[in-house]
């Protein structure tokens, strides 16, 4: 029983790492802002969630899950709304998305844009 | 593995450092100086000192961000461009790094046996009696609030009084009131207006989160202010979660409506409360007959009086510290504001 737990929490950790390792090329290979906060809420979210999985099969039906289990709520309601702050800062702001479907769009970006 | 561990963070707290130095634009520093603090709290909790490592993580890497992300409304976020290479300075640091450095080979290495700190008899004295004299499991509390109380009476008085001082210094509006108020009758107000009220649709969802996170805030505050008995935390912790629930409240919702619900009023008064609850307690320990923080006579059982006074103690700190955090923050936003700026 024990060594089906470590393996899952091997697996658990490794998959959530792999995350982490997308979200930290994500952040570093994406043209622009969107893309990048886009690679850096979405793995990142899923990757605390798998991780701290893995970790509550250590510690088993105790306080500690529990907190864990609150920590993975927390992450998924702030990490996505942080996101989304960012990007709706941003598009405010006038900053316009490189990679962009805009011309069919209703929504338009402000005026003053900034290429970089 | 603890080794591997140890390295990793330290190389990159010193490449954290060094690009906080390099980093010309303020806000990108600010940012990477909040990392270098989460990674000092790290490197803390890899040390066992985890008290030290909420604290470090709560002020240097959550409120002191935000504090400084105020100032940076008020004065910008970029750098005034260097004059030319200064040679005194360089070598004045380089001398005063050099001689640290040589002075952490003297440093024992971690967990020697022989080092003053695990010889010395008070040390044993903590371990061994404290659980029996204090009651309390957490010794970082004994100690902090009970054995060394007036030392945290004295941190929490500074505290109290690099409050007062921002609030001295940022609160002289009346100096430029008249610009301001020309400025505003060319027209020139978008912060104060645009912000604060519900903006735009797309701000729903910082709303609502955020409507749902701060009462859990609130409450892990409370839970970090008392249960800095059992497991780490306390008064200083807490109090710097208490006031940012109130400053992500602020931020999202807009500075006035804050300043309704908790007016500056008000947190100026908590601020001396807190600082006169910690004395009070002293002084009332010594009209019961003890000395200045001397619990044990606060009720018939000492070990009692010893739970109401760190009780009592850690809530004064938790006060104070709030108000403070509030009222650094009321100043700088409150003045950003007024320039037409917001800290948004």
């Amino acid at each position: 029983m024990d060594l089906i737990l470590d393996i899952g929490t091997w697996i658990s950790l490794l998959i959530g790492s792999f995350f982490l390792l997308v979200t930290g090329f994500g952040l570093l290979r994406f043209p622009d802002l969107y893309t990048r906060i886009h690679a850096g809420g979405m793995a990142d979210t899923l990757a605390t969630a798998i991780i701290c999985f893995g970790l509550a099969l250590q510690s088993g039906f105790t306080l500690i899950s529990v907190k864990l289990l609150f920590v993975v709520i927390f992450v998924f309601l702030t990490s996505p709304t942080a996101t989304y702050a960012l990007a709706q800062a941003a598009f405010v702001a006038g900053l316009k998305p490189k990679l962009d479907g805009f011309e069919g769009s209703s929504i338009k970006p402000a005026t003053k844009n900034d290429d970089d | 593995m603890e080794e591997f561990t140890d390295i990793f963070l330290m190389l990159l707290l010193v490449a954290g450092s060094l690009a906080v130095l390099y980093v010309r634009n303020l806000f990108v520093a600010t940012m990477l100086l909040s990392a270098v603090s989460f990674l000092m709290a790290l490197l803390f909790v890899t040390l066992d000192a985890v008290d030290v490592a909420f604290t470090e993580a709560a002020v240097g890497a959550g409120i002191s961000t935000v504090l400084y992300l105020g100032t940076l409304a008020l004065v910008g976020s970029t750098e005034r461009p260097r004059a030319k290479l200064s040679v005194i300075p360089l070598l004045l640091a380089l001398s005063i790094g050099g001689s640290l450095v040589y002075a952490t080979f003297e440093i024992p290495a971690i967990g020697a046996p022989d080092t003053p700190v695990q010889l010395s008899n008070l040390t044993q004295r903590f371990v061994e009696v404290s659980p029996v004299e204090i009651g309390i499991p957490n010794m970082v509390t004994s100690v902090l609030a009970s054995y060394r109380g007036f030392d945290t009476f004295g941190e929490t008085t500074v505290v109290f009084t690099a409050a007062i001082g921002v609030l001295l210094i940022l609160s002289q509006k009346h100096v430029r009131r008249r610009e301001e108020d020309e400025e505003e009758q060319n027209g020139l107000k978008p912060a104060t207006q645009s912000h604060g009220q519900v903006g735009s649709p797309h701000d729903l969802i910082p709303h609502v989160v955020s409507k749902v996170l701060i009462p859990f805030i609130f409450l892990f505050a409370f839970y970090v202010q008392f249960h800095g008995d059992f497991g780490p935390g306390g008064g200083f912790q807490a109090g710097v979660i208490m006031a940012a629930g109130f400053i992500l409240y602020s931020l999202i919702f807009g500075l006035h409506i804050t300043k309704k619900i908790l007016p500056l009023k008000v947190v100026e008064l908590f601020l001396a409360f807190g600082v006169l609850l910690y004395g009070g307690v002293g002084v009332v320990s010594m009209i019961k007959g003890g000395n200045f923080l001397d619990y044990n006579v606060l009720s018939a059982d000492p070990v009692a009086g010893q739970h109401l006074g760190i009780l009592l103690v850690e809530l004064g700190v938790g006060i104070t510290v709030t108000a403070a955090m509030l009222a650094i923050f009321y100043g700088f936003a409150g003045r950003a504001q007024g320039r037409g700026k917001d800290v948004n």
